[in-house]
This record gives C-alpha cells, sequence and structure tokens, in this order.
C-alpha cells in the first residue's frame, strides 16, 4: 500500500509491485540507507554500519534496527535476534534501536503491506523474518570478507560464533569489533540469498525459552520513554477537549473564563476542537475543567446517531435481499447448497462498540521549524510514516522533512494506527511557533475514541440428511473499518472492507458452499481496527453459530470441528491438541465447556473456555482458558506464551464487559468506572500450548483474542441450553437471555 | 504559585506550583522523573501510584500541598540500581508488555510486601486488584510477586 498526498489530502494507490517473502529465488541488497557512509572504514571513530539494519562497534555491540513499533507485542527483542541468529552475533552484546519512518529503507514486505512502514495486523515477525535474516547475513559475509583479505585465506575457510571468526586451521581469531575497526564496507553490498541462510536446525538463538525480552529491564525501573515522557526545551503544554464526533467543529467557546485560569495562555477554538495551551500541563487541565463549548454538528455524519435505536435499521439490512453488498468470501453455490439442505438454521449475532483503553493516553511533542516547513515529531506511533505523511500534507512540505522519533508505546492495540495527537501537536505548534506537548486526558481519549464497531451478523447454514454443512451464507451489517482507517484501500478494493471483514471466511472448513458478504451502515463513527479486527466479531458469530449448526446436526461440537478440518492438518492439529490439554470431553458437574477455532494472518488457534453461571445476577465466571496455537517457527517461546495469556484476557475483556453506547453522536463513557475493562481478579486460571510446526513464522499478537468470546458462548449453552448471540454477554444481557 | 517542599527518594525537593496541583504531575513534569505515569487521572487504573511515608498512594489523586514535610517514593527510587526483590521478580518471570502500567504495579506490590512479607494469593490479587494493565501480564504480575516473596 503506498499513499499519496495530493493537493493537502489523502489520495491513493495501491502498489503490486511488494516482493513475497520466501520466494526461493529471493535475494536482498540492502543499501546502506540512513546516514549510512559506505566505502570506507569508519570503525575506529564510531560503529561500522553494515547496512540500514545493523552497526558493529569496536568494543562488539552491535545496534539492530528495529523497524516496528514496541507496543508490548516483543518486536524490540524478536526482530533483532532474526538478524542476529544469521549475523552469529554474541546476543549479550546487541542493542536495539527505533528506526526512524522511512518506508523505503524499512518498510514491511508483508502481502498485507507491500512495503508499508506500520506496526499492525500481528506481521511484523513474518514480513520482517526474511529481509531480517538476509541482512544478518550479508554483514556477516562483509566480515567474513574482510578478515579473510587480512589474512589472507580463503573465506570459505572461516567459521563464526558469538560475533567472533576463527580460522580453524591456522588457530586465529577476530571478533567482529575488531574487524568492523577495519573493514570496507562495500558501497556496492554483497548479494545474499536463500541458500545463505541456516537451517533452522542451525539456529543459536531462535527458539530459545532463556532469551528474555531487551526491554523488560527498562520497563522495571521506570527507564524506558514512552511518548508521554519526552520533554523539550521551552516547549508549551496543551491539553484539547475533543470534538465529540467527527466533524463537529466548536461554536460557542467560553474563552474570557477559560483565560482567567492560572497559566492558562491561549484558548483555540480548531476544526477538531478547543485547545488550551499553557505554562504547565495542570494549568491546562484547570482550563479544560472551565472549558463550555457548543458544537456545529452540521457536518457531522455521526450527529444524531444513537446506537440503540440505530439497531432495527442493521436488522433489516440484514434480510434485505435488495440490500448492497460486497462479497467478502466465496465458494461453490450458496443459494443451491441451501436450498438443496435437509435441514437449515438461521440465528443473528450482535457486538457493540468497544474502546482499546490503552493505558498511555494518546499524546505527541511536535516542534515545527521556524519557517514552518519542516516538523519533529516525538511520539509512540504504529505508523509513523503516516503521521509523517499527514503532516507533511498541513505543512505543505514533503514527507522527509518530518522526522518521527519513535518512543515505546503504552499499549497500541490499533488505536496507535492513527497519528491524531501528532497532528494535533503539529497544528499548535505551528500556530504558537513553539513546541508543544500534548496529552490528551482519559475522558478526551474516550470521546476521541476509534472504536472497534457495532456490529450484526446473520448467518444461515444447510445441514444435508447426514449431518454435513452444505451450505454457509454469513452476512455483517456495520460500518466500514477501511473507508476511515485505510482510505487508499477502501478505493481500490471498490468500497470492501479488510479490517472489519476479516473472520467472515470459513477458508479452514470443508464447506463445500459457502457465501460470506458485507453490508455498510454509514454511521460517522471513527471506527479503527481493534486488536484481533473483524475476526473479533465475525468468529464470535460464525464458531458460536457453528454450535448452533452442530446441535442441529445432532454433532458433537468437537467432534464436528475435527470433521470439518480434516484435510486441514494444522487446524486440525491444534484442535486436537486443545480438546486433549482441556480434557474436554470430561462433564464438570456444574460447570460448561466450549470450544472455538480461529485463523488470523496464518495462524492457527483453539480455545476452550470452562464456566459457571450465576443463575442470580447472570454473572459468567471463567475458571479455565486453554489455548493452543500453531505459529509455524517460533522465535521466542516464552514470548509466545506471554502474548497469549495476554490476548486471552483482551478477548475475555471484549467478551463479558467491554461496550459504550453512542447517543446523538457521542461516546457514552469517560473513564474506567464506567467504561471497565478486566482486573487481576477477574482472571482464570490460563494455559497455553505451541503447536510448533515448520512453517514460515506469522504473528502472536492478536490471535489469542479471537477463540474466547465464542468458547464462553458454547460453554453457556453446554451447561444452560441458552444461546448467547450478544457481544459482551454482561450479567445484564445473560439474566435476560436466561430468562 | 507556592513553594512546596518534600522528600523524594531521599532527596529534598522544593517546587513552585499551584497548591492544588496533583503530585502526579509534579513528579512527572517538573521533577522529570517520568517513571510515574499518567493513565486516568482520577484514581480508577493505579498507573499512578507512589509511596507517601510508606504508603502507596494514587499520585494523581492527591494535591501536592498534601505532601509537604513527607517522604514521596517513585520508582526510580525504590532500590539504589533497580535491584528491589519485586524488579529483579519482574525480570525473572517476564511480567511487561507495552510496560506503560508497570511502575505503579511495582509500587503497589512493593507496598504490600513492606508490611506482609509472604502473602497469599488470595491477598495479592485484593491488594492489586485497583491497579489496570490492559496487556493482561495480571498471572505473571501474581508469579513475580509470589517468587519475590520467595527469595527476598
Amino acid at each position: 500500500m503506498t499513499i499519496h498526498i495530493k493537493n493537502g489530502s489523502l489520495d491513493t494507490s495501491i502498489s503490486r509491485r511488494g516482493f513475497v517473502a520466501g520466494a526461493a529465488s529471493l535475494t536482498f541488497a540492502f543499501t546502506l540507507g540512513g546516514m549510512g557512509r559506505g566505502g570506507e572504514a569508519l570503525g575506529a571513530t564510531q560503529p561500522t554500519k553494515f547496512n540500514a539494519f545493523v552497526s558493529i562497534a569496536v568494543d562488539n555491540t552491535i545496534t539492530v534496527i528495529c523497524p516496528s513499533a514496541e507496543m508490548g507485542q516483543g518486536v524490540y527483542t524478536s526482530l533483532p535476534l532474526i538478524l542476529a541468529e544469521e549475523l552469529d552475533a554474541d546476543w549479550s552484546k546487541v542493542k536495539t534501536e527505533f528506526a526512524p519512518a522511512n518506508p523505503k529503507v524499512y518498510g514491511n514486505y508483508h502481502r498485507l503491506f507491500e512495503g508499508a512502514q506500520i506496526t499492525a495486523a500481528s506481521v511484523a515477525v513474518a514480513g520482517y523474518f526474511t529481509p531480517l535474516r538476509m541482512a544478518g547475513a550479508q554483514a556477516r559475509k562483509v566480515l567474513l570478507d574482510a578478515a579473510a583479505d587480512k589474512w589472507k585465506v580463503p573465506a570459505s575457510e572461516l567459521t563464526t560464533d558469538k560475533s567472533t571468526i576463527t580460522h580453524k586451521k591456522s588457530g586465529r581469531k577476530i571478533t567482529y569489533g575488531e574487524v568492523a575497526a577495519f573493514a570496507s564496507v562495500p558501497s556496492e553490498p554483497p548479494k545474499v540469498g536463500e541458500g545463505d541462510l541456516k537451517k533452522p536446525s542451525q539456529f543459536k538463538l531462535i527458539g530459545r525459552k532463556d532469551i528474555g525480552r531487551s526491554d523488560v529491564p527498562l520497563k522495571v525501573n521506570g527507564s524506558a520513554k514512552y511518548g508521554i515522557d519526552v520533554q523539550v526545551p521551552g516547549m508549551l503544554y496543551a491539553s484539547v477537549l475533543q470534538s465529540p464526533m467527527e466533524g463537529a467543529k466548536p461554536k460557542d467557546v467560553n474563552i474570557p473564563d477559560i483565560m482567567k485560569v492560572k497559566g492558562v495562555t491561549k484558548v483555540i477554538p480548531l476544526p477538531f476542537g478547543v485547545a488550551v495551551i499553557g505554562d504547565t500541563v495542570e494549568a491546562t487541565r484547570s482550563g479544560l475543567q472551565t472549558l463550555k463549548a457548543t458544537w456545529d454538528t452540521s457536518g457531522a455524519t455521526a450527529a444524531g446517531f444513537d446506537s440503540d435505536k440505530a439497531k432495527d435499521d442493521y436488522a433489516a439490512k440484514a434480510k434485505d435481499p435488495n440490500a448492497e453488498t460486497k462479497v467478502e468470501y466465496q465458494v461453490g453455490d450458496v443459494k443451491a447448497g441451501l436450498s438443496g439442505a435437509a435441514k437449515t438454521v438461521e440465528a443473528g449475532y450482535w457486538s457493540e462498540y468497544t474502546y482499546h483503553a490503552q493505558m498511555e493516553p494518546m499524546n505527541a511533542v511536535a516542534q515545527v521549524s521556524e519557517d514552518g516547513k519542516s516538523a519533529d515529531i516525538w511520539t509512540g506511533t504504529q505508523f509513523g510514516a503516516l503521521a509523517a505523511l499527514i503532516i507533511s500534507g498541513i505543512l505543505k512540505t514533503t514527507p522527509d522533512q518530518i522526522r518521527v522519533h519513535q518512543q515505546f508505546l503504552g499499549g497500541g492495540y490499533g488505536r496507535r494506527i492513527w497519528p491524531d495527537a501528532a497532528i494535533q501537536a503539529t497544528i499548535l505548534s505551528n500556530i504558537t511557533k513553539k513546541p508543544v506537548k500534548l496529552i490528551l486526558t482519559r475522558e478526551e481519549d474516550i470521546a476521541a475514541a476509534r472504536p472497534r464497531p457495532m456490529t450484526h451478523h446473520l448467518l444461515r447454514a444447510g445441514l444435508d440428511a447426514k449431518g454435513n454443512v452444505v451450505g454457509w451464507h454469513h452476512r455483517l451489517v456495520s460500518e466500514n473499518v477501511d473507508a476511515v482507517a485505510a482510505p487508499p484501500r477502501f478505493k481500490a478494493t471498490g468500497g470492501k472492507d479488510y479490517i472489519g471483514a476479516r473472520g467472515l471466511d470459513q477458508a479452514f472448513y470443508a464447506i463445500p458452499n459457502a457465501l460470506a458478504e458485507y453490508v455498510r451502515e454509514e454511521r460517522g463513527m471513527r471506527v479503527h481496527a481493534w486488536r484481533g479486527i473483524g475476526s473479533g466479531y465475525n468468529k464470535f458469530a460464525a464458531e458460536a453459530f457453528l454450535d448452533e449448526v452442530a446441535q442441529t446436526a445432532g454433532k458433537n461440537p468437537l467432534e464436528m470441528r475435527l470433521e470439518l478440518t480434516k484435510d486441514q492438518p494444522r487446524a486440525n492439529a491444534v484442535i486436537k491438541a486443545v480438546a486433549e490439554m482441556s480434557d474436554f470431553k470430561r462433564n464438570r458437574p456444574g460447570h460448561g465447556m466450549g470450544i472455538a477455532f480461529a485463523d488470523y494472518h496464518d495462524t492457527l488457534s483453539a480455545g476452550v473456555a470452562e464456566i459457571s453461571l450465576d443463575q442470580t445476577t447472570g454473572k459468567i465466571k471463567v475458571h479455565n482458558y486453554w489455548i493452543a496455537v500453531d505459529p509455524g517457527v517460533v522465535i521466542q517461546p516464552d514470548h509466545v506464551h506471554a502474548q497469549l495469556e495476554s490476548a486471552v484476557i483482551y478477548g475475555l475483556s471484549a467478551a463479558l464487559i467491554e461496550q459504550f453506547a453512542v447517543k446523538d453522536g457521542t461516546v457514552q463513557a469517560t473513564n474506567f468506572d464506567n467504561y471497565p475493562v478486566m482486573r487481576m481478579s477477574e482472571v482464570p486460571e490460563i494455559h497455553t500450548k505451541i503447536v510448533a510446526t515448520s512453517n514460515p513464522p506469522s504473528g502472536m499478537g492478536e490471535i489469542g483474542v479471537v477463540t474466547v468470546a465464542p468458547a464462553i458462548a458454547n460453554a453457556v449453552f453446554q451447561l444452560t441450553g441458552k444461546r448467547l448471540r450478544h457481544l459482551p454477554m454482561t450479567a445484564e444481557r445473560v439474566k435476560k437471555t436466561l430468562a | 504559585m507556592t513553594a512546596t517542599a518534600f522528600t523524594i527518594n531521599g532527596k529534598t525537593a522544593n517546587v513552585e506550583a499551584e497548591p492544588d496541583t496533583p503530585l502526579l504531575w509534579v513528579v512527572r513534569e517538573h521533577l522529570k522523573l517520568t517513571g510515574t505515569k499518567f493513565g486516568c487521572g482520577s484514581g480508577l487504573c493505579g498507573a499512578c501510584t507512589v509511596h507517601i511515608d510508606g504508603k502507596a498512594v494514587r499520585s494523581c489523586q492527591i494535591a501536592v500541598s498534601k505532601v509537604a514535610g513527607r517522604k514521596v517514593t517513585t520508582i526510580e527510587g525504590l532500590s539504589p540500581n533497580g535491584q528491589h526483590p519485586l524488579q529483579k521478580a519482574w525480570i525473572a518471570e517476564q511480567v511487561p508488555q507495552c510496560g506503560y502500567c508497570q511502575s505503579g504495579q511495582i509500587m503497589q506490590a512493593a507496598a504490600l510486601l513492606a508490611t506482609n512479607k509472604k502473602p497469599t494469593r488470595e491477598q495479592i490479587v485484593t491488594h492489586m486488584d485497583g491497579n489496570i494493565c490492559r496487556c493482561g501480564t495480571y498471572p505473571r504480575i501474581v508469579r513475580a510477586i509470589q517468587r519475590a516473596a520467595r527469595e527476598a
């Protein structure tokens, strides 16, 4: 995906030029990129840069550039580890630095992103695995050539281990740092191919259980720097009362009252809200508390939107045969499959809006240059290149004039793809001609939420006389996430919704006739990618509905899934693994057991929930959650377990608690009291298992979210015979269903 | 503006700020001790937890004027070299993910271990339940506190 700014607004073109990692003939010729100085030895005074990803200093410190954002998913460690593996580096001397926003050098060539430098969709390891191995192998080759040249021996006689080159015949040894001191990096770097890479059996670092995360020590003593921690000399502080909905502009603002607050220096109504500028953060906060604004919502699509009242429209659209639909998945002939079925099943499902609730509220520090043609931005962002692009459009300059200084992210989950805080801080810096630090309050972070959309699903399935699924129809009704979050792709696909429709497919189940289609609602909400994207609600509907189909067919939910995946060994294996580890078939009196299967961007997973229910209050208690996953080659096993624990808890929170309503276009939540998220006391025992295979590595950040909601719904059915078809499964909602 | 004097991490601080300024902003923006985090501003999440005279307190909920003459400890001052048993246990159990809430988690846990050297799992959960970790590191936080209690 490439995005261009045209006349200050976003224009699009989709690049199909991107190459696919894993192709056998793939070769890389990494250039030095960025600040590199090729063709000269400079190790004596500063680290020698071998390519855009790695430099080595005389003291043997190896610095690896991390092109992705570290928001908790571990790339600060796993990506350098992949390079270090092929470099044969001494891991204890490897340091990580974040890459600048420079997609030409640091873009992700995963099929989803085709060179865009974005951290999303759990494809950092998947997309950078081969390029980083190549970069490591290339640097090693340069080191070997330099040592061979010095010792006047063939490079083929040299071996490497832990940053040391050995010539066995003569017994000579030299460290990478010593080589870096004299090595000339050729301006035409050596080409490396897949044949130059290690076999998995030769891995020394990849797959090690004892290698911890490099950022962990920084995160236990307060020294890890997040966007919110940045201070620059002479900066002003800003708080912004965010527009309650996209397109709402401030009308009347009590500016004189706010200006009376000590320390407030300026109040600026802007198209996105009202900014309060001051000498201290506390002054801007006091100013915000005094602020009263009315809004002109004439240009806001969301004006008047009521998420509860709108449900009738959503339901009608799901049933309307004339509704405009986009086909998101199709095999066989679903009409024939359903009309020829011996039995059919139909059910409707719902999910409510959810908020990311990342612990670090959105923030940024921006410093626009005096001439207004360049800027420095300090922030933690999933898409610094997009920030640079949009900001360059605002300042009427070019993206290379916007220097995005990446920081650690205090949670992302999709929220930090859109750089709204960086944009607002830049505009404020451009107005005040001073550096500006903008920190959203929690209340403003929620008002500016970019939520997972409210969705409605209508599912129909047909069974033949033997109980085989012969037809599957899934219609999703929701706002289009791509239209808001990825306009270029929305245009290029003719109005499909990659983010929102993820998980509508049934690629791993042997269903001969299936159709998944999408019907668009336009409600003006700032819907966005949210951990697990569409799979979070689409797999909830599909996997819970599959249990309804199993019931109609008189089949056990586990047996049905094993049967449907009998030609998909990887899917079949994770289902078997979770059934075994949970002892799924054992009856637990008073408890219910539910199973679900899901894939997400090439990672496969199955989960089992064990629940009990307070029949009076309707509160679900999850006792145990078992989850098995196949992510291909495992880079850091302990971290795979950690990601599963994390995503399962995120999924539990979404399944049981999280929701907000919208009234008059405005988010009806303000803080963690009325938007509760899961706390320690509600967390079940989580049991994780890796079913490792030799497939290319795929992502771990989101897969754990997806099976949780349907597994719980299925467990409640097993216990009570009642179907829960509406997320979240709050006590109140469950009580109504049980009544 | 009023000057308020208090002890922070063993040193004397004298801060010019409005008396009702939350301690959080004084610590973070005036004293540049940014290990303490802003999460909700309403005492609901625990990210800003510090110790005042040894007790865990939400620094967003206490005005700087109220800490005059008292001893404030932040994550930066919990131990001389990051060697508090909890910090070591946090590394051993590989607790942090995004890491943003972890200063608050550790400060909250440290206050527990200071008065209860061998807490039960239930006591740990009750004590820690006000601290949100959106990455869901809760199981590892429990394990790390148990480890610190064991190894301290």
